[in-house]
């Protein structure tokens, strides 16, 4: 049966194709949807951990079990998984495992946009990287024979046109797989330095087989060409783009798998075509590669190094013809992504401005936050930096600015990484205020299930982690709760708090104004007689309300009743 | 045959990715090739979204680049212009809500939302077909419709899918509950 599939779906669907029975993840775009996709099927069991070390150390424990495991996270998740995947190289694997990692060039939702293979190189891992959905469904039933067969975790690159792009794929029927039994081997599974030092060669002789594979797997194809003046080696959505704008013209040497790099099939194609180029995005992997040996490539001298490629970027560093369009002469306003209209995070970071904080931020819906008009955030780095850093900031500055700083984290962010933090606050003893924004899911990357919100990603009844609890038992001595939507409460107790010569938590807690479970009171409107044009309304940024006539005006589509503009008007117009 | 492009543009939460996904179901009927490349994550968030629609013998690219659209698909008017560059010379059609949603630079002051978009998409020589979707979509009972109304626009377009066709990819789109509603928006959308 054929079906359209997202490149996400597609590998989820590989997963149950191939009789993966496990597995854990946490949530980031554009890396989502695997998840999501393989928890619908009843045969695998599927799981949202608190973070990517997490997921990546259970998937290993059901492999270990005997049961083909998988987990998935986006490429700054692999940062923070990082520690086990490279001493998972040593082990490898009883039952197979995947472990996928999502890139995000163009930095459509993303803090940074590194590149996820080197990663395959410095952990010496075989890495698959699809350049459809159909081949996302391929890889994945064939990583999962591969992890087996050289007794490796297989990582499968995605990136976001990938991961997001739908495209036909025939679908096919789920694999059996007995379930290998667990023997000890502490040769194998205990990694102290003398069984590590045995393993190490191991992992060298089984990179130089997977060499061997790379030279004669069909995943590494070559197009041939009527043109031979100019070969392309390229893969993934590159690849896509390259046949675009060249159609059959040029030789093309298509790699699935990016390590390791195959070395006789590219002297062949090299010596078949008179210059030979390099078409990835982001870093000059493959044409680093082509370098070692020993060839003249054409690479990122002419492709840059930033930002996703397109067919009209490939056209024209490869001097074929582009295409263009018709452009208004002016410039238009630009439209960022905005809280929405409810957001509950909207009142606190109202406060923060109004108090002038300075606010260590996170990852999460909340770093809008840092966009006009409130403009409350100074700084954005990684999962939890927000709580580490301000007990770095206090600690250095001996405190002379903790009267005037906070610490901002979600709920989900919180359970992820914040909390390690927020022991470090509590142990080396920093008087840091900490704001745990707790909106009761993970909002950005679409709303799904967290430690804090008692229901599990199949939607069933799950444990529920106490947050005032936990922050007591770590030792913090003043815990205070209270709602966003009122301004008044937020200011009174964030002052108090900071006057507080110990660490604090003040929970924010209001859910997501777009969970279905939430009900609002519906809109409200401006008394137009009574509304003296002052704006204050708008210190919200609120994308219900804008200006009419000098008179602010609330749209009704948008409005859900919050009524935090309410208690921002002077003259009482709004109600 | 030749690669055929659509482009739906919008802003974030206005359920441009229903309209893409609807589209992609019905393509899926005629054995087509097809790429359907959706915007997941931050910038829903009330930003600028855009989808891709490519069907064809052969579709390589999962995006649309400037100069490519053989039809935009505009939920919105600002974005309708923003989008302009995308469209085929001579050829391709702007389909557009003549609905405006203010961006935050313009709720807060700091620009004004242009004048008179649409004249000036014209004057460009670009084919235009704008109409008031929202209003239409409200008539059909929800002002969520809008995709909807624009999808019945398009349709008109594509007169080689029958009406049939087109309920049957909206029946396997759309929630049970909200069927009626979205199938008239539909309709209000066609005959506007």
């Amino acid at each position: 049966m054929k079906k359209l599939l997202l490149g996400n779906e597609a590998v989820a669907r590989g997963l149950y194709e191939a009789g993966c029975g496990f597995v854990s993840s946490y949530p980031g775009t554009p890396s989502t949807e695997i998840t999501e996709a393989a928890a619908k099927y009843d045969e695998i069991y599927a799981e949202w951990a608190p973070n990517e070390k997490v997921a990546m150390e259970a998937a290993f424990g059901a492999s270990l079990s005997g049961t083909r495991s998988f987990c998935g996270m986006k490429h700054v998740g692999l940062n923070v998984a990082a520690d086990p995947l490279f001493t998972l190289s040593y082990t490898g694997v009883n039952a197979g495992m995947i472990i996928a990692v999502a890139d995000d060039a163009g930095m459509h939702s993303s803090q940074n946009e590194q590149d996820s293979r080197h990663y395959a190189i410095a952990a010496k891992l075989p890495m698959f990287e699809p350049s459809d959905s159909s081949e996302g469904l391929e890889f994945t039933r064939l990583a999962y024979e591969l992890s087996e067969e050289y007794d490796t975790p297989v990582l499968m690159k995605m990136c976001t046109r990938v991961a997001h792009s739908q495209s036909v794929v025939e679908l096919g029927e789920r694999a059996e797989i007995a379930r290998k039994p667990y023997e000890k081997n502490v040769m194998k599974w205990v990694m102290m330095p003398g069984m590590a030092k045995k393993r190490h060669p191991i992992v060298e002789e089984r990179t130089r087989r997977l060499v061997e594979f790379a030279e004669n797997s069909w995943v590494n194809r070559v197009e041939n060409g009527s043109d031979h003046s100019m070969g392309i080696i390229t893969s993934s959505t590159s690849y896509q783009y390259v046949k675009e704008v060249c159609g059959d013209r040029f030789p093309v040497l298509k790699l699935g798998m990016i390590n390791p790099l195959p070395e006789q099939k590219i002297r062949d194609f090299a010596a078949s075509v008179e210059k030979l180029v390099v078409v990835e995005e982001l870093d000059g992997i493959i044409e680093t590669h082509c370098r070692s040996l020993g060839l003249e490539v054409c690479g990122k001298e002419v492709f840059p190094l930033i930002d996703e490629f397109s067919q009209n970027l490939v056209a024209e560093k490869l001097g074929q013809p582009k295409h263009a369009g018709k452009k208004l002469d002016e410039s238009l306003p630009a439209r960022p992504p905005v809280m929405c209209a409810g957001c509950p995070h909207r009142g606190l970071f109202y406060t923060l401005k109004k108090l002038n904080l300075t606010v260590l931020g996170d990852i999460g819906c909340y770093t809008l936050g840092a966009a006009a008009p409130l403009s409350a955030i100074d700084t954005t780095i990684c999962m939890g930096a927000s709580v580490s850093g301000i007990h770095g900031y206090n600690k250095a500055s001996n405190e002379a600015n903790a009267g005037k700083t906070v610490a901002v984290i979600g709920d989900s962010t919180f359970m992820h990484s914040g909390v390690t933090g927020l022991i470090n606050i509590a142990y080396n003893e920093s008087n840091s205020t900490v704001i745990i924004l707790d909106n009761s899911i993970t909002g950005m990357t679409g709303h799904q299930q967290n430690p804090t919100t008692g229901i599990n990603l199949k939607g069933d009844p799950a444990g529920k982690i106490n947050l005032e609890k936990l922050c007591e038992s770590i030792g913090i001595q003043s815990i205070r709760v209270i709602d966003p939507y009122n301004l008044k409460e937020c200011e009174d107790v964030i002052k108090e708090e900071l006057a507080k010569e110990c660490a604090s938590v003040i929970i924010s807690r209001r859910p997501c104004a777009l969970l279905k479970y939430v009900k609002h009171p519906g809109p409200i409107a401006v008394n137009r007689d009574k509304c003296v044009g002052c704006k204050s309304c708008m210190k919200v940024g609120c994308p219900a309300i804008s200006m009419k006539d000098g008179k602010a005006i609330i749209d009704n589509t948008l409005c859900t009743g919050c009524r935090v503009c309410t208690q921002l008007c002077k003259v009482n117009a709004i109600g | 045959m030749e690669t055929k492009n659509i482009m739906i543009v919008g802003v974030g939460g206005q359920g441009t990715l229903l309209a893409s996904k609807l589209l992609g179901r019905l393509l899926l009927t005629r054995n087509y090739d097809i790429k359907v490349s959706e915007v997941h994550g931050m910038s829903q968030r009330g930003g600028s979204v855009v989808t891709y629609v490519r069907y064809g013998e052969k579709v390589y690219s999962p995006i649309i680049d400037k100069g490519e659209a053989d039809f935009i698909l505009s939920f919105e008017l600002l974005e309708a212009a923003r989008a302009a560059e995308w469209l085929r010379p001579d050829v391709g059609t702007l389909i557009t809500n003549t609905q405006q949603i203010n961006p935050m630079p313009v709720i807060t002051g700091a620009v004004n939302y242009p004048e008179d978009l649409l004249g000036k998409l014209k004057t460009l020589g670009l084919k235009v077909d704008a109409l008031d979707a929202l209003s239409l979509a409200q008539e059909a009972g929800s002002s969520r419709a809008v995709n909807l109304v624009l999808l019945g626009r398009l349709s008109n377009y594509f007169r080689d899918f029958t009406e049939e066709e087109w309920m049957t990819a909206i029946e396997q789109s759309v929630p049970e509950k909200f069927l009626e509603m979205n199938k008239k928006a539909f309709h209000l959308g066609r005959i506007a």
